[in-house]
């Protein structure tokens, strides 16, 4: 099957469409650094309003890994977009060009096809992520320096030591991998259903923002198909960021507030990912291609 | 009518002679610490604020007479009480701007400590009033109770080691009064369901203590303004 | 030996019959045109060949085997153009050859590549985008893709589309060229009726998915039934004429006059009864071409 993603992988690195979203997620990237290395000291002083009047912080607390939280909490709700723009067109996108037939006609089984498009899909999905992890990450850290991690959540703070922090980025992006491999596989699903490019994307964007919604909006009725929803655990990356205390309520150094969360999240989102390339795979094998 | 005279000076002698009796424990504290120009402290400081989690922290402190108070951290951000630093007991007692009245004698900590309260007479000053219970046997303070202007009310504990003989403490319990902290979901992205209500109470307590543990004083050996 | 080995084929898309109840047999080495209108199930049973669609009844084996049991072995051995042809236009002609050099299980040299570029007269262009290619050479492309590996049975679903006539002669050459001195088998399908007559050893004309003759062509074309188009001022009477002769059994009714199929020596005494029966003739015309044939067979009443 190599030689099949080989092939996707060129058509995807060939194709033109293919990197208007590293530049959007670079575009969005740098203007943000620039504003906040004009004027960051205005927006810190806004997050820190309420612990300024009870505490004076002193270090620098605007600096590469706050800034990179910063740009996960925004960038993780809208890469999913970037990520459906590819990965939404993938099947439809060959039968809207009609050579969806001559790879069908190939010795490769329908099932290699799909698995493959899959795989070439989800490793653009990652180096979109690392794309983003460099300039969200290690870019700020260049220009911003680091420091602490002071993270302003909305009732409580968090006070991460400098060396406890970047292990925790690591863990955040893997888990942000399966976050938008489940939009990939999502969008992939889409693919599958339609002839032309644009439904796909459009229904899978949809579909993101309704169970967002669902997710989000705190009414007893949704409660109960929450934690079944992907949406609901597509930001849990955040939980790498929040520490255990003991009984002095002293931060313990090195731990994570609720590993079982993750780890649900992960099985959750995995679960959502292999029925929607199954149902994908299904549907390919089944259909008439009459494009 | 010369009785009444007479009681009255009485009285007022014995005011005097009260309020001159608080200053003599207070000039032996001040004499202690004026023994000390300039110290750089090493210890451990941890914060202990309901919506705070932070770990413990290595800091330095840096002293210069008559007031000069640097708490840094060895790297990384540091919380501290805001105003906090000037009442300390230096702060306190070094202008010598004060009325001080003694107000009985407490229990503390199986000590039995002289309560002075003191007054500024000096209008600039952040303090309002300020409570000292004070060891008349070592002349060491125990515990500060101080209100600002501005900056609420401070509760200061300490516990002696083997730097009492310069009044320095081997641990310092900062206590402050904490405001509400919260921030909107639509700045934090935190879109999930709310904390059980107890918890949110917890996070809404309105106390919170900064403790710092010294492990060393290096006194006397000169410490640069640039450090301030 | 059957190359292809069609049996009771039939595709309902809901309630409508695209194919029903097909069977034929290629043979090795044969070169088979595929007759039929638009919409007459011609590019569906090719679909079914290359199973791109599921058949909803039938059967078909391809170099002696199931292809349900074995579509990845007898794939190896196909190539097909189906349709227009839709390639990557942001890949050059190189680069669509390459990729599909990649999904063969022989090895296709770089040489290999150049000389298929050279066969459809596309090695000037090799590194352009196909998106500025025009219709006949994105064809010419898309018969190099199904030549490349050089495959025992080739499909050619409307292969002459949007062709110039050189194009069209030199398509007709080559297919000509792949059966004759490459042995190799050829199904092509095409609406060009004059060209399938020039090339097609067999037919097969397809008609709402039914199949209505099949055959060689030459048997197809026999001068023993010969069609002659009657043209008369009163069809009516004619008609009424012809019904009580001898040729009653040959004669067909159209809209546009009347049709008999006859020998081609009996022309003449066809002529003498109408003479002789006072019929107001117009014209005697005889029509002995695969498109009047086919067209007699795909008419309706």
């Amino acid at each position: 099957m190599w030689p099949i993603i080989q092939i996707e992988l060129f058509k995807i690195y060939k194709r033109p469409r293919t990197y208007i979203a590293f530049g959007a997620i670079a575009a969005l990237i740098l203007v943000i650094q620039m504003g906040l290395k004009i004027d960051g000291e205005a927006y810190a002083a806004f997050l820190m309003k309420d612990i300024n009047d009870t505490l004076t912080v002193d270090g620098k607390v605007l600096n590469g890994y706050l800034i990179c939280y910063i740009f996960l909490q925004l960038l993780l709700v809208h890469v999913p977009l970037l990520v459906a723009l590819i990965a939404a067109d993938m099947l439809s996108g060959e039968a809207n060009l009609g050579t969806l037939r001559l790879l069908f006609t190939t010795p490769y089984s329908r099932t290699q096809w799909v698995l493959a498009k899959f795989v070439a899909a989800s490793l653009y999905t990652i180096l979109l992520l690392i794309w983003l992890a460099f300039l969200a990450l290690f870019l700020s850290m260049w220009i911003f320096g680091t420091d602490d991690l002071f993270l302003m959540k909305s009732n409580y703070v968090v006070l991460i030591q400098e060396q406890d922090v970047f292990w925790r980025y690591l863990g955040a992006f893997v888990f942000a991998s399966f976050s938008l491999l489940t939009v990939a596989a999502l969008g992939f699903l889409m693919s599958s259903l339609a002839n032309n490019s644009i439904g796909p994307i459009v229904a899978t964007i949809s579909a993101i923002v309704f169970f967002t919604i669902l997710s989000t909006l705190n009414i007893p009725l949704f409660n109960i198909v929450k934690p079944y929803l992907f949406t609901t655990h597509m930001n849990n990356w955040k939980e790498f960021f929040d520490i255990q205390v003991n009984e002095s309520n002293d931060a313990i150094t090195g731990s994570i507030l609720n590993v079982a969360k993750i780890k649900n999240s992960i099985i959750i989102l995995a679960i959502h990912i292999g029925l929607f390339v199954g149902a994908s795979v299904w549907i390919m094998k089944k259909k008439d291609i009459l494009s | 009518m010369k009785k009444m005279i007479l009681l009255f000076v009485g009285i007022c002698f014995i005011q005097v002679a009260v309020v001159a009796q608080s200053n003599p424990l207070i000039e032996r504290v001040t004499k202690k610490l004026n023994t000390v120009n300039d110290y750089v402290a090493t210890g451990v400081m941890k914060t202990d604020v309901a919506f705070i989690k932070a770990s413990l922290g290595k800091v330095k402190v840096y002293f210069k007479k008559p007031n000069l108070l640097k708490v840094k951290k060895e790297g990384g951000i540091s919380l501290l009480p805001k105003g906090g630093v000037s009442v300390t007991i230096n702060s306190l007692l070094n202008n010598k701007q004060y009325i001080a009245i003694e107000s009985g004698v407490q229990m503390f900590k199986g000590k039995s400590l002289q309560a002075i309260k003191l007054i500024p007479t000096d209008e600039k000053l952040d303090w309002v009033i300020s409570t000292l219970w004070i060891d008349p046997v070592d002349a060491l303070v125990y515990k500060t109770f101080t209100t600002t202007k501005e900056n609420g009310t401070y509760e200061i504990t300490m516990e002696y080691g083997q730097y009492a003989n310069y009044g320095l403490p081997s641990k310092l319990i900062f206590g402050f009064n904490t405001k509400d902290y919260k921030l909107p979901n639509g700045i934090t992205l935190e879109f999930g369901d709310e904390d059980p209500a107890a918890k949110q109470k917890a996070l809404k307590q309105k106390k919170g203590t900064i403790e710092i543990t010294y492990t060393n004083y290096v006194i006397n050996q000169g410490v640069s303004n640039s450090m301030f | 030996m059957s190359v292809i080995k069609v049996q009771g084929l039939s595709k309902n898309f809901g309630a409508i019959k695209a194919v029903d109840q097909l069977s034929f047999e290629v043979e090795a080495g044969q070169v088979y045109g595929f007759l039929g209108q638009n919409g007459s199930g011609k590019s569906t049973t090719i679909r079914m060949l290359l199973s791109l669609i599921h058949p909803s009844q039938g059967h078909i084996e391809i170099f002696g085997q199931s292809l349900t049991d074995n579509r990845s072995a007898i794939l190896e051995q196909i190539g097909a153009v189906i349709e227009r042809p839709d390639l990557y236009p942001y890949l050059t002609a190189q680069e669509h050859l390459t990729l599909f050099a990649k999904l063969r299980k022989q090895k296709i040299t770089a040489a290999k590549i150049e000389a298929t570029l050279t066969q459809v007269g596309l090695l000037s262009r090799a590194n352009d985008k196909v998106q500025t290619y025009s219709l006949g050479m994105k064809q010419r492309l898309g018969i190099g893709i199904a030549l490349l590996h050089d495959p025992q049975l080739i499909i050619l679903d409307e292969p002459t589309n949007g062709l110039d006539p050189q194009g069209i002669a030199d398509i007709r050459q080559l297919i000509k060229s792949l059966s004759k001195d490459q042995g190799k088998t050829v199904l092509v399908s095409s609406h060009l009726l004059s060209e399938i007559e020039q090339i097609a050893t067999h037919i097969l004309i397809i008609h709402q998915g039914k199949k209505m003759a099949e055959g060689h062509t030459s048997s197809l074309l026999d001068p023993n039934k010969t069609i002659v188009q009657i043209k008369t001022l009163d069809d009516a009477d004619a008609k009424q004429k012809l019904r009580a002769s001898a040729y009653s059994t040959n004669l067909l009714e159209r809209t546009e006059g009347l049709y008999l199929t006859i020998p081609k020596l009996e022309i003449p005494a066809l002529n003498a009864f109408i003479v002789a029966s006072n019929i107001d003739l117009v014209s005697l015309e005889a029509k002995n071409s695969l498109e009047d044939y086919f067209l007699q067979l795909t008419s309706t009443f």
